[in-house]
């Protein structure tokens, strides 16, 4: 098959794209169930970190209500319950980093005290921003029992800004960036609390 | 022609070192030497892929034709990224989380389609694999290189997260150099990564000189 006609060529091109659609087709067959379980996995890992396991005795991942947020975005908010009252709320909050978008899950009590917040995703500097990783420093945990009124709303900036959470040393705008997220998480609580404890 | 493999081995690991050598794939190159680790990794990765389509090349290379000759081979790399990506978020979730962002980076690695147009496409299968693994193991090789001197200098540390990529049996590699305040932002951002590859680059030169060998001029044909 050396010099051949348009043709030729065309229906090479279209027999490779074809047989390797066809690899890629069956791979993806095979492995869509586990990729399904390891992304529903670690949504479970991420809600245990901010709803403690004996809150509640139903599958908070199966408990979902999606909720219209302050920007028009849709929340996904996942309810944990026991012997059928919410005992406790979680959502995913998002926040302006010095790279870009960073997104925490945050979980409430039924008061809208904080059971914890978690980082999922984030591209901050290595060794700088990234000290909001549980795994680089404790500096996410000092948020744990802390609601919109304690400290006041006011007072939910970083200490640069007046407010009385520390920022660490050479990197304000990440931390400026979780604080501003979980002042907008606490709030949408506040906002549509009779909604999301409303049981169903 | 028998086939050198002792000459195509030496080649890729040293000789004609995919980022030493050659000066391709820079892109991944400094994206991913953050630390040991990730260069480990990403090295991996691509060296699979490498193998994969070198041999798919070779075997196929009667069939291609020269005038589709470079779509089908964006074709074969971007279907074995495409398997790699699936098989490793379905079965290496942990090591997924950790590379996944960068897997698809490989498609645009020009290494492995240089390799592909410069050997595979046309010698047999046999020395094509092993063409493809060897420039993939030097490909890796120099990563985790570049990775360590950043991640030693950036962090103070070696290998770290170690276990996270190979499973906890490699806990053992991961060692701190340096005292835990240690650290120097800039080798761990990007102008690190230029200025290590550059200084690795220089060592190996001086290397192959002191050597006698001739220093091969890189030819590189893009900037990938």
């Amino acid at each position: 098959m050396k010099a051949g006609s348009p043709l030729t060529h065309a229906a090479v091109l279209g027999l490779f794209c074809l047989g390797f659609g066809i690899v890629l087709a069956v791979t993806h067959l095979v492995t869509a169930d586990a990729i399904q379980q390891r992304t529903e996995d670690d949504k479970q890992k991420s809600l245990t970190q901010v709803i403690p396991a004996g809150l509640h005795d139903n599958n908070p991942l199966a408990d979902v209500l999606t909720v219209p947020g302050a920007d028009g975005k849709a929340v996904t908010v996942f309810r944990a319950t026991r012997e059928h009252r919410v005992t406790a709320v979680a959502y995913e909050i998002e926040g302006n980093g010095y790279a870009g978008e960073i997104r925490l899950m945050l979980g409430l009590d039924a008061e809208g005290r904080i059971l914890g917040v978690r980082v999922l995703q984030h591209k901050e500097t290595p060794g700088l921003g990234d000290k909001i990783e549980p795994a680089k420093s404790d500096w996410i945990t000092r948020f744990t029992g802390l609601s919109l009124g304690a400290p006041p709303v006011e007072k939910w900036k970083v200490d640069k800004d007046g407010g009385v959470f520390d920022h660490f040393s050479g990197a304000t705008i990440t931390p400026r960036g979780v604080v501003a997220a979980i002042r907008n998480g606490l709030e949408f609580f506040s906002a549509h609390q009779a909604q999301l404890l409303e049981v169903r | 022609m028998a086939a050198d493999y002792k000459r195509i081995m030496r080649d890729g690991v040293w000789d004609n070192n995919g980022v030493f050598g050659m000066i391709l794939g820079l892109c991944p190159t400094m994206a991913m030497t953050t630390s040991a680790t990730n260069g480990l990794g990403m090295g991996l990765a691509t060296a699979a892929v490498m193998t994969a389509s070198s041999l798919l090349v070779a075997t196929f290379r009667g069939w291609i034709t020269q005038e589709v000759r470079i779509p089908v081979y964006i074709l074969i790399v971007a279907a074995m990224v495409t398997l790699v990506d699936l098989m490793m978020n379905a079965w290496m979730h942990e090591l997924y989380k950790v590379l996944g962002l960068f897997i698809p980076l490989i498609v645009s690695n020009c290494l492995p389609l240089a390799r592909l147009e410069a050997f595979a496409a046309r010698e047999p299968v046999l020395p094509s694999l092993v063409d493809g693994l060897f420039m993939g193991i030097g490909f890796t090789l120099a990563l985790t290189l570049i990775g360590a001197v950043r991640e030693i200098i950036g962090s103070g540390t070696l290998f770290a997260d170690a276990s996270l990529l190979l499973g906890p049996a490699f806990k053992f590699m991961e060692l701190r150099i340096l005292p835990p305040d240690w650290g120097v932002l800039m080798a761990v951002l990007p102008p690190g990564g230029f200025l290590a590859t550059g200084m690795l680059l220089a060592g190996k030169r001086y290397l192959d000189r002191r050597a006698g060998k001739p220093v091969v001029m890189a030819g590189a044909h893009c900037v990938g």
